[in-house]
Order: C-alpha cells, then structure tokens, then sequence
C-alpha cells in the first residue's frame, strides 16, 4: 500500500473506531438480539407480516414520506435564492449571511425546538402580533399539528440545503453567465437556460441529503406534532421504550435504514460529482 | 444597420484609478481592428465598454451610428468571442452553437440551417452532438468562433481568442479568422497583447498604453513611423539611442552626425529610432559620413533565416542589428570592427 494512502486510513481511523463502537455495533447488536428469538423463519415471517403490513406502519410511512416531501419542497424553494445570495455576495454580506445559516447549529435541535413553541403556541409570539394587529379573531392553530411539524423541519434542514446549493452556484464560471448575456439573453434566459442547468446536480443532491435527513426525523415531530404526525422514528422509539417489542422495532429499523441507504447511495453520485465541464 | 463602431471620448474609472481616458475611435464597417497593448493597458475595459459590459463614466460608445452607450449587451447584437471561450459545458457543439438564435426565437430550419453553415466555416461539420470537454482547445476556439458568427453580426468582438492555443495552431485560426472576416465582410475589433498577431491581421492597429491610445494607423505605419518610444519598442525590436543637438546638426554617439526623415527633437537631447533589420553591417571602419558609425561586434547570435548582432558603439552605445543570411551574406565575429550605417529613411527622431 502506498504511503499516502496508509496515512489517509491512519487519518480516518479514530472517526472510524467512533462509527464501529457507537453506531454499527450497538445497531447490529440490537438487530441480531431482536430477530435471534424467532423459533423459525416461518414464524419470523409472519411476524413480520404483521409488523410492516399493519395498518399503523403504512399510515406512519406514508407520514414520514409526506412531511418528508412537503419540508424538502420548502426548503428547496426558501434555500434556492438564499444560496443563489450568498453564492454572488462578498465581504461582510457574505459573513453575515453565512452566519444567520450556520449559527443555530451551535446549539442544540431540542433548544431551537423549544425556541420555535414560544413563536408559534396559541399565545405565542405570531398569534399575539396577528391578533393585535386585528388581522385574525381567533389564534392560529400553528403547533401540535402537521403545519407545526413542517415549519420545525423546514427550519432543521435548510443549512443543509444552502450548503449544498451553495457548493454548486459557486462552481460555475460567472464568465458563462456573462458571455449569455452579450450573446442577447435575457436575464431570465441566463437563469434557466445556463444558471440552472448548471446548478441541477446541486439541486438534485440538496433534495436527497434533505430527505434523508427528513425520514428520519425524531425530536421536531415529537414536539411540535400532533397525534397525526407519528413518524417512523417515532413509531421504533414507542416500540422500544413502552410495547418494548423489540423485533418490530427492528424490522421498521431495517425498513429506514434500507431506504436511506438507497438514496444515499443516489446521493453520493451527484453530490461527488462537480459542475459539468 | 451598418457595421460602424464609434468610441466618443470614452473614460471609465474604477476608485481613484482611471482605467481609460478619453478614447475615441472611428472604425468604419468590415475593418479588421486591432486593440493591441501591455496588460493592464486599458484594452479589454475599452473592448467591455463596446460589448456593453461597462458602462463608461464619461462618452459615447455608438453602434452603426446609434448611441447604444447604456443598452445593455443583448440589445447590442454583437458576436463576441471571449479569451476561455465560455463554451457552456451543458449544451454540445450545435445547442453552444445555436444559443444566440435560440435566445432571439429562431424558428428551428432557420437554427438548423445556420448552425450547419456556421460549423462548415470552421470546419467543424460532424462534431454536432460532442460536448465541450471533449474537445481539444482549438476545436473549442472554432466552436467559440462559429457561434460568434451564426448570428451574421455585423460587428464581431474578440478578446485574445487565440491566447491560449500553441504557436502552430494560433497561424492557423489567425488565417481562418481572417478568412472568415473577409468573407461575411464583417467589422471586428480585436484585443491581444502579441504584436505579431496584431501586424498580421489586422487593417489598423490602435496601441494602448496607461488607459490612452499611444498610437493608431494601419499596421507597417505604426511599426515603421512610431511616434514614441513605447509604440517603437512595444512593436518588435527597437534601437532607441540617445542623440544631442548641436546647432543645425544632430549628434549621435561619438558625436556622428545623424540625418532623419522623421521626427524633430523638442529639446537639445533626445532618441533615434532604427529598426535592427534596417541597419547594416559592413566590415572595416567608417568614414565621417551621417548616419555611418564606427563599432565593435560584441555578440553575433545565429538565429537561421537571420543573424542577430550586437554592437557597440561610441559612448556605451549598443546597437541591434538583424541581417538576413542570404546569398553570399559576410558574417562578422564577435571582436570584429565594423561600420553601421542605415538611411535616413528607416530613422526618426523622438523628443523622448
């Protein structure tokens, strides 16, 4: 093995070992403790069956794809020209922007959940303003339902998405942009027949590590959700902790994890790739 | 629309630093035009204040008569050929080639039509479906030009196109653009900072140097009758020695009497101006005739089609001389003494 690549795997290791220790051997621990019990694979499943053909797992999933779908769109459509922003701004701007998106991840998701309780609750901030504003009579139902849940996520995610979009909006040569424009296109023209296309794979990228992030949200749901907006995370915590049926919590573990790592694997091909030359 | 490019004393400043002067320009329709100048020179601001990139601060840029000062660049119906190409790396060779019809809604025969003629002109007919990246450099260039063509622009804009290709292929897109120039009859204006690529196509020359035109005129005009020192060494090789007046009669080194055609001295001292391949070498020594000096070969470097001396002469003065190695051509060693002489003709004097 070359030495340089030997000092690439000495650099990766600790983070490695991290991974091993805390994710990947708890997970398969749990995973083969849980599905080791069955007599047969026959028992195994039926149980199975029951487990991800019953009526609350599909009604859970179609959930946790729906808000998945819903906040990935938001932040698609907010993060786009706030990207599109900071990839042309300079200097303090620039700062300042980066800042309003990567501040609040310096603290935690339950502390800025919290944060958002008091803006959106029925004497919360909002309601209180449009109320005495006159521009509603009753408050606004903004929390403990599936608005509350969406607004809490869109929030989440959208570094995620600026970040992404913003790799991709600064890779491409503003000198294009500039030769479409003396070439007699309009600035419209320029957005969509060279800005974007430029930026897709960005796009493509942002929307897929969005919901990935999505599907697998807990903290955000269960706060800020009603009874309604029972995710899947949701749904293999309650199994765990209260019906303390550990094989269907597995099984529903299994069903996440798969289907993550399938987008993943979609994602890692666009997010590696760069602009197109 | 005719092809006529006017600059009215155009100025345009960035902060405190004024990046061009007061330059105008009158280039009449299908003239080769050429903005020659050191970088920093001001060549590519005037060139983006003709595309309508800059807006300058003072002046009027006018378009086949129009003042287009602040229109912008797609109301100006301008080919441009830019320095990196900009090919975009989405669209292959015919959609790159197609985008200034496609943005102004050709019909699809029209597109069609004029993109194949286009690639026929650059020689690129059957890279339609290759992207960019596929393509060596100079193919990029033919695409850059065809693109800059479809439209039939009256008025074609280039900046250092061929700067990045290699010697070889650079001759040849220099003669293609050339070609193609002549044949659709169109005005281009030309930005490079290679002299030789400047006295070779084009119809005049503008130098430009500190934000201002130095000089303007067709291309042996300036190269054989520059008014300054900088358009003298600027263009090629240049003798520039000093001289002194002496009563009617100007002195060279060792006091020689000197005779120009051209140029006065506006003060008691000053420069003369001979191109190295207009001075002669003869062996022996001189006698006291103008333009006849006396010197010592210093260095003789043998460059194939020519020889290259360097001499001196009196007061620490060295000469350039170039001498074609034809028929029958003495050559002279290093240490030999010689006698330089050229007519007044192929010199000027320079008050600077």
């Amino acid at each position: 093995m070359p030495l340089g690549r030997l000092a690439g795997w000495l650099m990766l290791a600790p983070a490695l070992a991290l991974l091993f220790g805390v994710f990947l051997l708890p997970i398969g621990w749990f995973l083969a403790g849980s599905l080791t019990d069955f007599a047969s694979f026959a028992e195994f499943w039926e149980e199975a069956q029951d487990v991800l053909f019953s009526g609350t797992i599909l009604r859970v999933l179609l959930n946790t794809n729906g808000i998945g779908a819903a906040v990935t769109l938001l932040v698609l459509v907010i993060g786009y020209p706030v990207s599109y922003a900071l990839s042309r701004a300079k200097g303090l701007v620039f700062t300042a922007i980066l800042l309003c998106i990567v501040l609040p991840y310096f603290t935690s998701t339950i502390v800025r959940t919290y944060a958002w309780m008091v803006l959106l609750g029925r004497t919360g901030l909002i309601n209180q303003i449009l109320l005495g504003l006159g521009l509603i009579d009753a408050p606004l139902e903004l929390m403990y339902n599936r608005t509350g849940v969406i607004i809490g996520m869109t929030y989440v995610l959208l570094p995620y998405m600026v970040l992404t979009l913003f790799a991709a909006m600064k890779a491409v040569d503003p000198r294009l942009l500039q030769a479409a424009e003396g070439m007699g296109a309009s600035p419209a023209t320029v957005f969509f027949r060279v800005f974007m296309p430029l930026t897709l794979h960005g796009v493509i990228a942002g929307v897929l590590i969005t919901f990935i992030l999505a599907i697998g949200f807990f903290v955000t749901p269960a706060l800020m959700g009603g009874p309604d907006d029972i995710m899947i995370a949701m749904l293999i915590e309650r199994e765990v902790e209260l019906t303390q049926n550990w094989p269907a919590a597995a099984m529903m573990t299994i069903v996440l994890l798969v289907v993550t790592l399938l987008l993943y694997a979609v994602y890692s091909r666009f997010a590696d790739r760069e602009a197109p030359r | 629309m005719s092809g006529s490019v006017d600059l009215d004393a155009v100025t345009k400043r960035y902060g405190s630093e004024t990046v061009v002067a007061g330059v105008s320009l009158v280039i009449p329709e299908g003239e080769f035009f050429t903005l020659l100048g050191p970088s920093g020179s001001g060549k590519t601001t005037t060139l983006s204040m003709l595309a309508g990139f800059v807006v300058p601060d003072e002046g009027r840029v006018l378009l086949g008569g129009q003042d287009m000062t602040r229109v912008p660049p797609r109301g100006r119906g301008l080919g441009m050929v830019f320095q990196n190409y900009a090919i975009f790396p989405h669209l292959n060779v015919a959609e790159n080639v197609a985008f200034p019809l496609t943005v102004k809604g050709a019909s699809k025969a029209e597109i069609k039509a004029r993109v194949a003629e286009a690639l026929a002109m650059v020689k690129l007919t059957g890279f339609e479906t290759r992207y960019a990246r596929q393509l060596s450099g100079g193919q990029q260039q033919r695409v850059a030009l065809a693109r800059a063509i479809v439209g039939h622009p009256k008025v074609v804009l280039m900046d250092e196109p061929l700067g990045a290709l290699d010697k070889n292929l650079r001759y040849h897109m220099q003669v293609e653009i050339k070609e193609i120039q002549q044949r659709l009859g169109m005005t281009v204006i030309y930005v490079t900072h290679d002299q030789e690529e400047a006295l070779t196509m084009s119809d005049r020359i503008a130098i430009m140097n500190h934000g201002r035109i130095a000089q303007m005129g067709p291309p042996r005009e300036v190269y054989e009758n520059p008014e300054s020192s900088f358009v003298a060494s600027f263009l090629g090789e240049a003798n520039l020695v000093k001289v002194r007046r002496d009563g009617e009669t100007v002195r060279g080194p060792g006091g020689a009497p000197l005779v120009a055609a051209r140029g006065a001295l506006s003060a008691n001292e000053g420069l003369v101006f001979v191109r190295p391949e207009k001075v002669k070498v003869a062996a022996g020594t001189a006698e006291l005739r103008p333009n006849h000096l006396p010197g010592q070969v210093l260095h003789a470097s043998f460059l194939g089609n020519i020889m290259r001396y360097a001499v001196s002469a009196a007061d620490g003065a060295t000469f350039f001389c170039d001498v074609a190695n034809g028929a029958g051509t003495e050559i002279h060693r290093a240490g030999d003494a010689v006698t330089l002489s050229w007519r007044a003709e192929d010199s000027r004097l320079l008050g600077s």
